[in-house]
C-alpha cells in the first residue's frame, strides 16, 4: 500500500517539497500570460477610454473628413479643458472591413483551390516544390511585402493602369497614386494565404479513407471525389482556417500603412472600376502612420481607442479560431 | 514475367501428375488445377459470362499478391473467393474495378474483361459504374440517405438530374437492397445515424443505384451483429438475379449458404475453383480440404 | 478459348489503365485546370517575389553597406552603409528569444506534465493563442504605455524633462518574446506530447521524481522542437517592423544610454534592419529606395537562412536521436 509523501512524519520530504515547487513556479511562470493579457486589455482600454467616452457611438460614424478631425485633435490646446476629441472613424472601420473581407474571401478560394492541388493533383515533383514555396512565402515579413508593393506595385498601377482621365474624374474628391485598394487587397491575399493553404490541406489529407475510396468505387472522377466528399467533410476547417487568416489580416498595419494610401478615404463603390483604386487606410495602418504622435495626449488616446478596437477584435477572431480547431485535433488535423 | 527484380519461380501446374498422391511438400494441387481449368472452360449452354480473369498476376512493388488466376464471374451467380488473411483474395476483388491502381505501387499482368472488353482499356469512371463496390467497413457518406443513395446517378449524368428523375430511381435501389420500408418515410435523415446493419444496406442501395453489372462484396457482414448478417445474407441471394456478385468472405459457412461457385485462393495461387457443393463435400486439392475442414484458417 | 498451359510471350505489365479528363464534365475540367494555375501561379508569384529581390538587391548591394553605419548625408554616395541596424536585429532577436525561452517552454511544460487545475491550463492555452493573434503594432503600444511608466526606468531612459521614453532594445526586446512565445511554446508542446507515457512511466519506475524526469530525460528529448520553434521565432522577430517603429526609438546608429557597458547599449536606442528598410522606403522619410533594396535583399536572406537552414539542421538532429 502506497503511502502518500506527505504523511511521512511531520512534514514533507526535501523530494516532494521540491517537486511542489517545480509545479508551482511553473504554474505561476504560466499564468503570467493571462495576467499579461489581462493588464494589456486593462491598460489599452482604459487609456483609449477618453475617446470614446467624447464620441459615444458615433466614434464608429462617419462626422466628416478623419484625417482632418486626426489633426485637429493632435493640435487640441494644451490645456485639458480644451482638448479635441471629436472623430468618427467609419472610413477606417469601412477600410478595415474591406481590406479583410476581400482577402479573406478570394483568398480562402485561392487557398481551397491550392490545397486540393497539394492534396490531389501535383505530381510527386511539383508536390516537392510547392510545399516549401508555401512555407516560404509565409516567412517572408511584411515590410519586404511593403516594399515591393511600394516600389513596384503602387507605380505600375498609379502610371500605367489608372489612366490620366480617371485620374481626372476625381481630382476633386482624392488623388489616384496607385496606392489604392486593389493592390493593399493583392498583397494582404497573398499573405494570408500560407497560413489557409496549411490548415485545409492538413485537414483534406485527414478525411477517412473510406469515403474517398467509396466515393472513387462509385465511379467519382478525381476532382468530384475531392469536391463533394473531401471538402465538404473539410468544411469546419475551412471557415477555422478563414477566422485566423481574418486575424492576421486585421493586424497587418505595416504592409498597408505602406502600400494602401494612408489617406483616411473611403472607397466609393459607386465610382464603378474607379472604386479599387481609391486610397484607404485601415485602423492598423493608422496607428502606424501616427506612431510619432502618440505623447499629444489627446491624440494618443484616440490612437490607443483604435488599439482597443484592434485588439478586441483580435481576441474574439482568436478565441472563435481556437474552438473552431479544437473539434478538428480530434481527427488528428495538426494544427 | 516481365517485372524487376526477378519473381519467385512461377509453380508450374503438370497435368500429367497423380491427382491424389500426397507427396511431402504438395498440396494435391495437380488435379484441382484440371477441374479448375474445366470449369473455367466455356460450355455452351451454361449461364454467361459477365467477366473473366486471365491469367491475372498482381504485385505490390516486387511482393507477389495474386498470382496468375484465372477465373470467370457469370451472370446470375455468386462467386465466393474463400482463402486465409492476406492470400490476395482482396487483391484480386480490388483490381476487378481497377481499385488496386489507388496504391501507388501495384503492378499487374495478365487481363480482365468485362463484356468481352478489357477493364484497362475502359474509362476507370465507367468501368466503376459497371461494376460496384461495397466495402468490409460500412461507409456511407457524412449525407442524408436520399445524398448517399443518389451520389451514384449524379456522377453518372451529364448534367445535373433533377429531383423528378432521381426520386424513383433511388426508391428502386432501397428496395432492392431491401431498406426501403425502414427509412422511406425520412429520407433526409443523415445517413450516419443508421444502424450498422443499415448503413451497410445503405451502401448496398448505393452501390446499386446506377445499375451496375457486378456487385463485389469484400466481406460486407464482418462488422455486422447476427441479425444484419442474415438480412444481408438473404439480400446477396436475392440480388443475384439482377447482378452478377463476388463476395470475399472468411465465414466458410456463409460461403455455403450464399454462393454458387467458390475460388480457393492460398498465398496468391488458385487453389481449386468449382461449384459450391463440390469444393466444400468433394474437394480435390488436399489443402482446400484442410481449409474447409477448419485445420487452419 | 484454349485451356492448355499457356506460354506467357511478351507481357503487357500494367500500371495505371485508362483515366483520362476529356471524359469529364466542362466544369470539372475547368476546376482542374483552376487547381493547376492556383498552384502554379503561387510558385510564379515566390519566384517573382524572391527573384525581383534577388535582382534589385544584389543590384544595389555593395559589401561595404554591411560595415559601415549609417549616417546624415545628402546624397545616397554618403548616408553610409546598415552596420547598426543589422547589429539592432541581431540584438533584438537575441533579447527576444532569451525573453521568449523560459516562458514557452515552462509554459509548455507545465501544461502537459502538470496542467492542475485544468481551468487554469485552458486559459493559459488560449491567452497564448490570444498573443499569437494579437496584432504586433498593438503589442508595440502597448509596451509602450507598460514601459513608460516610472518604475520601468531602468529598462530604457528617461528624456530631458524626466518622462521615461520607454524606448529601446530592452522594452522592445520584452515586446519581440511575445511574438515568439506562442512559436516556441506550440512547437514543445507538439513534442511533449509526442513522447510515449512509457518513457516517463519507466523514469518514475526507475524511482526518479517527476521533476528530475523532466529536466533529465523530457527536456533534452523535446530539443529538436524547441530548436524548431526558436528557429521560426526568431525568424518572426527579425521581420517585424511595428514593434521596431514604436518602441526602438528608431535613431540612425546604436546610442547607448548610461554607463554600464553593454546594459547601456540595450538601455539605449537604435534600429534594425527591418525600420531601416521601412524608413528608407518612400513610406518613411524615404528617398533612399536603393539602399531599401539592399537592406530588404540581406533581411530576407537572413530570415530564410533562421527558417529553413535551422530547421533543416533540427531534423538532422532529431533523426541522429532517434
Amino acid at each position: 500500500m502506497e503511502r502518500s509523501v506527505k504523511d511521512a512524519g511531520g512534514g514533507q520530504s526535501p523530494a516532494a517539497k521540491m517537486e511542489k515547487r517545480a509545479e508551482y513556479s511553473l504554474g505561476a511562470l504560466s499564468s503570467l500570460t493571462l495576467v499579461l493579457i489581462a493588464a494589456m486589455v486593462i491598460y489599452v482600454l482604459s487609456k483609449g477610454w477618453p475617446s470614446f467616452a467624447h464620441n459615444g457611438l458615433s466614434w464608429f460614424g462617419s462626422s466628416g473628413n478623419v484625417d482632418q478631425q486626426l489633426s485637429e485633435i493632435f493640435n487640441s490646446p494644451a490645456n485639458p479643458k480644451y482638448y479635441v476629441y471629436k472623430i468618427g472613424t467609419w472610413p477606417l472601420l469601412y477600410a478595415t472591413l474591406l481590406t479583410t473581407g476581400l482577402a479573406v474571401l478570394i483568398g480562402i478560394v485561392v487557398a481551397t483551390l491550392a490545397a486540393v492541388f497539394i492534396v490531389e493533383f501535383a505530381p510527386e515533383s511539383v508536390k516537392r516544390i510547392v510545399s516549401p514555396v508555401i512555407r516560404m512565402l509565409a516567412a517572408v515579413p511584411s515590410v519586404i511585402y511593403g516594399l515591393i508593393g511600394i516600389l513596384v506595385l503602387v507605380p505600375f498601377v498609379g502610371n500605367e493602369i489608372v489612366s490620366g482621365g480617371r485620374k481626372q474624374s476625381v481630382a476633386g474628391v482624392v488623388q489616384l497614386s496607385g496606392a489604392s485598394l486593389i493592390v493593399a487587397v493583392v498583397i494582404l491575399t497573398i499573405m494570408i494565404c500560407p497560413i489557409m493553404i496549411a490548415i485545409v490541406a492538413d485537414a483534406l489529407r485527414a478525411v477517412p479513407r473510406g469515403w474517398t475510396e467509396g466515393a472513387t468505387a462509385l465511379g467519382a472522377n478525381r476532382w468530384r471525389v475531392m469536391w463533394t466528399v473531401s471538402v465538404r467533410a473539410a468544411r469546419p476547417a475551412i471557415i477555422a482556417a478563414a477566422v485566423i487568416a481574418a486575424a492576421r489580416a486585421i493586424g497587418e498595419g505595416i504592409m498597408l500603412a505602406m502600400v494602401s494610401g494612408s489617406v483616411g478615404f473611403a472607397p466609393n463603390p459607386l465610382d464603378g472600376l474607379t472604386f479599387w483604386f481609391e486610397p484607404l487606410r485601415p485602423y492598423a495602418a493608422t496607428i502606424v502612420d501616427n506612431a510619432e504622435g502618440l505623447s499629444v495626449k489627446p491624440f494618443g488616446q484616440t490612437m490607443y481607442a483604435i488599439a482597443s478596437v484592434l485588439l478586441i477584435t483580435a481576441l474574439a477572431l482568436s478565441l472563435g479560431g481556437a474552438a473552431a480547431k479544437r473539434p478538428l485535433r480530434k481527427y488528428g488535423v495538426r494544427l | 514475367m516481365s517485372f524487376a527484380p526477378v519473381p519467385p519461380p512461377i509453380r508450374r501446374i503438370d497435368p500429367d501428375a497423380p491427382a491424389t498422391i500426397a507427396r511431402p511438400g504438395s498440396n494435391g494441387v495437380a488435379g484441382a488445377a484440371a477441374a479448375i481449368q474445366e470449369a473455367v472452360a466455356e460450355r455452351p449452354g451454361t449461364k454467361g459470362e459477365r467477366m473473366r480473369i486471365n491469367d491475372l498476376s498482381i504485385a505490390y512493388g516486387t511482393k507477389l499478391a495474386v498470382r496468375e488466376v484465372t477465373l470467370p464471374v457469370r451472370e446470375h451467380e455468386v462467386l465466393a473467393l474463400i482463402g486465409p488473411s492476406g492470400c490476395g483474395k482482396t487483391t484480386l476483388l480490388r483490381s476487378l474495378n481497377r481499385l488496386t491502381e489507388l496504391t501507388a505501387t501495384a503492378v499487374s499482368t495478365g487481363e480482365i474483361l468485362l463484356d468481352g472488353q478489357s477493364t484497362h482499356e475502359l474509362e476507370a469512371t465507367d468501368l466503376r459504374r459497371r461494376v460496384s463496390m461495397v466495402f468490409q467497413q460500412p461507409n456511407p457518406f457524412p449525407m442524408s440517405i436520399f445524398d448517399n443513395v443518389a451520389f451514384a446517378i449524379r456522377e453518372q449524368a451529364s448534367r445535373k438530374p433533377g429531383k423528378a428523375v432521381l426520386e424513383p430511381l433511388v426508391r428502386d435501389a432501397l428496395e432492392r437492397a431491401g431498406l426501403w420500408d425502414e427509412v422511406g418515410d425520412n429520407l433526409d435523415h443523415p445517413a450516419l445515424r443508421l444502424s450498422g446493419g443499415q448503413q451497410q444496406r445503405l451502401c448496398i442501395a448505393r452501390a446499386l443505384a446506377a445499375k451496375p453489372e457486378v456487385l463485389l462484396l469484400d466481406e460486407p457482414c464482418s462488422a455486422l451483429d447476427p441479425k444484419s448478417t442474415e438480412i444481408i445474407e438473404d439480400l446477396i441471394v436475392k440480388l443475384k438475379e439482377q447482378v452478377a456478385i463476388v463476395i470475399v468472405t472468411h465465414n466458410l459457412q456463409q460461403a455455403q449458404r450464399v454462393s454458387d461457385y467458390v475460388a480457393f485462393m492460398y498465398l496468391g495461387d488458385l487453389v481449386e475453383y468449382g461449384p459450391v457443393d463440390q469444393v466444400f463435400n468433394a474437394p480435390l486439392a488436399e489443402r482446400t480440404k484442410n481449409y474447409v475442414a477448419g485445420t487452419f484458417g | 478459348m484454349s485451356t492448355t498451359a499457356r506460354n506467357p510471350g511478351p507481357q503487357i505489365v500494367h500500371k495505371r489503365g485508362r483515366d483520362s479528363v476529356s471524359n469529364w464534365r466542362l466544369i470539372d475540367r475547368l476546376a482542374l485546370y483552376a487547381c493547376w494555375a492556383v498552384g502554379i501561379g503561387l510558385c510564379t508569384v515566390a519566384a517573382a517575389l524572391i527573384g525581383y529581390m534577388c535582382f534589385r538587391g544584389i543590384q544595389y548591394m555593395d559589401l561595404s553597406l554591411l560595415v559601415t553605419n549609417p549616417a546624415v548625408g545628402a546624397s545616397q554616395a554618403d548616408s553610409g552603409g546598415f552596420l547598426s541596424p543589422i547589429i539592432g536585429t541581431f540584438l533584438l532577436t537575441l533579447i527576444g528569444t532569451v525573453i521568449a525561452l523560459p516562458f514557452a517552454v515552462g509554459a509548455a511544460i507545465w501544461i502537459v506534465e502538470y496542467g492542475r487545475p485544468s481551468w487554469l491550463a485552458r486559459a493559459v492555452e488560449s491567452a497564448i493563442e490570444v498573443v499569437a493573434g494579437t496584432p504586433s503594432i498593438v503589442l508595440a503600444i502597448f509596451g509602450l504605455l507598460l514601459f513608460s511608466g516610472s518604475i520601468f526606468e531602468p529598462l530604457s531612459f528617461a528624456a530631458d524633462n524626466g518622462a521615461v521614453v520607454g524606448k529601446s532594445f530592452l522594452t522592445a526586446g520584452a515586446m519581440m518574446s511575445l511574438i515568439a512565445v506562442p512559436l516556441i511554446f506550440t512547437s514543445t508542446r507538439e513534442a511533449l506530447m509526442q513522447i510515449p507515457a512509457q518513457v516517463r512511466e519507466a523514469s518514475y519506475a526507475l524511482g526518479k521524481t517527476k521533476w528530475a524526469t523532466i529536466r533529465r530525460v523530457l527536456i533534452p528529448s523535446v530539443r529538436p522542437g524547441i530548436f524548431t520553434g526558436t528557429a521560426l521565432g526568431m525568424g518572426r522577430i527579425a521581420g517585424d517592423t511595428a514593434i521596431v517603429v514604436v518602441l526602438l526609438g528608431a535613431t540612425l546608429t546604436l546610442e547607448p544610454q548610461g554607463d554600464i557597458p553593454l546594459i547601456k547599449t540595450l538601455r539605449g536606442s537604435g534600429s534594425t534592419l527591418t525600420s531601416y528598410v521601412y524608413n528608407n522606403s518612400p513610406a518613411g522619410e524615404g528617398n533612399a529606395p536603393q539602399k531599401a533594396y539592399a537592406a530588404a535583399f540581406v533581411l530576407l536572406i537572413l530570415i530564410l537562412i533562421l527558417n529553413f537552414g535551422i530547421d533543416k539542421l533540427a531534423r538532422r538532429s532529431k533523426k541522429e536521436s532517434v
